[in-house]
């Protein structure tokens, strides 16, 4: 559905392409505006990345909440929005986080027509190989899960992989490959087109995106947030919604909150572009490294955190070496490569790897955040489902779950099962 | 590559330690309530900046160090044995 505002001739469509390829290129407009701070919103997003941006969109289209600003301290889309490895999966194994994942993957489906905009949404497949025993019985329990809730799961054997993957080292005398768990319906999308649409889509509907405004402190008067304090002045607020994962330690100390978050480097690699090679996502089981191959050709892959706190944005050497023979181990072919760019993104590690959507002991102050090494692939879902927090002020079923409450209950979702240690999520 | 200065061994590179977290939660008193230990066990400051923090040196001596180090800039200002105050 086009938004009620929207003239038909600003949407992006092939006509549109023909009709500006005729005249010169000279009617695209700018696609989202530049507006001054109002003095006062009904909903403040803290954080103009990918969730930031979805959640003021679904407030606006799902709950028809207009009066909206998202702030941003730098441009949109340049922290983690800008420094992620595109994946989309909901290959869960507990089931708050598959019913949530496979919510946002469902979303991704139609993310496109939703937001009349390209993010190159391609379902190309993530398939996680396993190299022992123990390890397929992990995969099978893993597809099961999945099974049960709805999400699709294929186990390949030996033979499978091969067949699917022929360039990959089937034999390595430590880590054999025994065969994969497949989730065909995942894949990547460019991660900076998802954020263009969704500011795009938001603006459409009214919501003023203010970038170059950084949050320099949150107004609280009884017990209730009010506004915020900016370097573009104080900007008032009925509700205040933060989506600033990697800073979120520091947004919550404004307010006084103390958070079981930590945040750690996760870093990430660009190999010089080459012909098609790598169909799919794949995940080495027997490290911890992922490849794809973009859409221009190049290798994009990643692996753990580097391991200890840090701001820094950029990673260190260890973990460089660790990757890079974890990458050839399972694809010796990567030794002849060279690696064009290489980065890092601040990640929000929480004391059980699951995230938080959820109210605060402030009123009007929601929390999204702590979305460790998850957080792009939500990007749709976390927003769907922080505006209906937001709108209602009581969680989705979908992210009921996702509370800092659930520390103090017993009940954390502990998808890997290695205790409060956010460096080894 | 962060070189950590371990007060038995010297200096050495970082592979050769585990990191073990910040290091100046403190456990509580066996009644201290539920909310005491939430603290001790989850939340953290996770500041910007200068960071206490354990390493265990596990392949050199074994011993844990405390040491001090800026989690913007990754500068270590100081390393020391666990008994030792910081400052």
């Amino acid at each position: 559905m086009p938004a009620r505002h929207e003239p038909i001739f600003d949407r992006y469509s092939v006509w549109r392409l023909l009709k500006e390829s005729i005249d010169g290129n000279r009617g695209w407009k700018q696609a989202w505006r530049k507006p001054e701070p109002k003095a006062r919103y009904d909903v403040v997003i803290v954080g103009g990345g990918g969730h930031g941006l979805a959640t003021a969109h679904y407030l606006a289209s799902v709950h028809g909440i207009t009066n909206v600003a998202v702030v941003e301290k730098g441009p949109i889309g340049l922290g983690n929005s800008g420094r992620n490895t595109t994946i989309v999966r909901s290959n869960y194994l507990l089931p708050s986080n598959i019913r949530f994942y496979e919510y946002s993957l469902r979303l991704w489906e139609g993310l496109e027509r939703e937001l009349n905009y390209n993010v190159m949404m391609s379902q190309r497949g993530q398939l996680s190989l396993f190299h022992s025993a123990s390890e397929r019985d992990a995969a099978v329990r893993r597809g099961n899960s999945m099974l049960i809730q709805g999400v699709d799961a294929v186990l390949l054997d030996r033979e499978a992989v091969r067949a699917m993957l022929p360039f990959i080292a089937m034999d390595n005398p430590m880590f054999p490959i025994l065969g994969g768990l497949l989730q065909p319906r995942g894949g990547t999308a460019r991660h900076d087109a998802v954020v263009w649409g969704f500011a795009r889509a938001a603006n459409r509907r009214g919501v003023d995106i203010l970038e170059h405004c950084e949050v320099t402190g949150i107004r609280c008067e009884s017990g209730r947030v009010v506004g915020l304090e900016t370097t573009r002045g104080f900007i008032g607020a009925g509700k205040v919604g933060i989506a600033v994962a990697g800073n979120t330690s520091q947004l919550a100390a404004m307010a006084g909150l103390r958070l079981p978050i930590e945040t750690h480097l996760l870093q990430a690699f660009v190999s010089e572009a080459i012909k098609p090679l790598i169909g799919c996502v794949i995940n080495f089981g027997a490290g911890h490294f992922y490849i794809s191959q973009s859409d221009k050709g190049g290798l994009v892959f990643g692996g753990a955190l580097d391991g200890y706190n840090s701001y820094s944005q950029h990673g260190n050497l260890p973990l460089v070496e660790h990757l890079m023979s974890a990458g050839v181990s399972m694809v010796p072919a990567l030794s002849r490569l060279r690696v064009l760019r290489q980065w890092a993104g601040m990640m929000d590690m929480t004391m059980d790897g699951s995230p938080f959507i959820c109210r605060t002991s402030i009123e009007g102050l929601y929390l999204n955040g702590g979305w460790c090494y998850g957080g792009f692939k939500a990007t749709p879902g976390a927003g769907w489902c922080f505006a209906y927090t937001i709108a209602k002020n009581e969680p989705h079923p979908l992210n009921a779950d996702l509370t800092i409450d659930r520390f103090f209950e017993g009940r954390m979702i502990d998808e890997a099962g290695v205790g409060p240690k956010p460096w080894a999520q | 590559m962060l070189l950590i200065h371990c007060p038995y061994c010297g200096a050495r590179a970082q592979d050769e330690f585990h990191y073990r977290g910040d290091a100046n939660v403190e456990r509580p008193a066996p009644h201290a309530g539920q909310k005491a230990f939430y603290d001790f066990v989850y939340a953290r400051d996770n500041p910007r900046g200068w960071h206490v923090e354990w390493w265990h040196h596990y392949a050199g001596c074994r011993r844990w160090v405390k040491i001090e180090r800026n989690t913007v800039t990754h500068e270590i200002r100081t390393v020391k044995g666990p008994t030792q105050d910081t400052r």
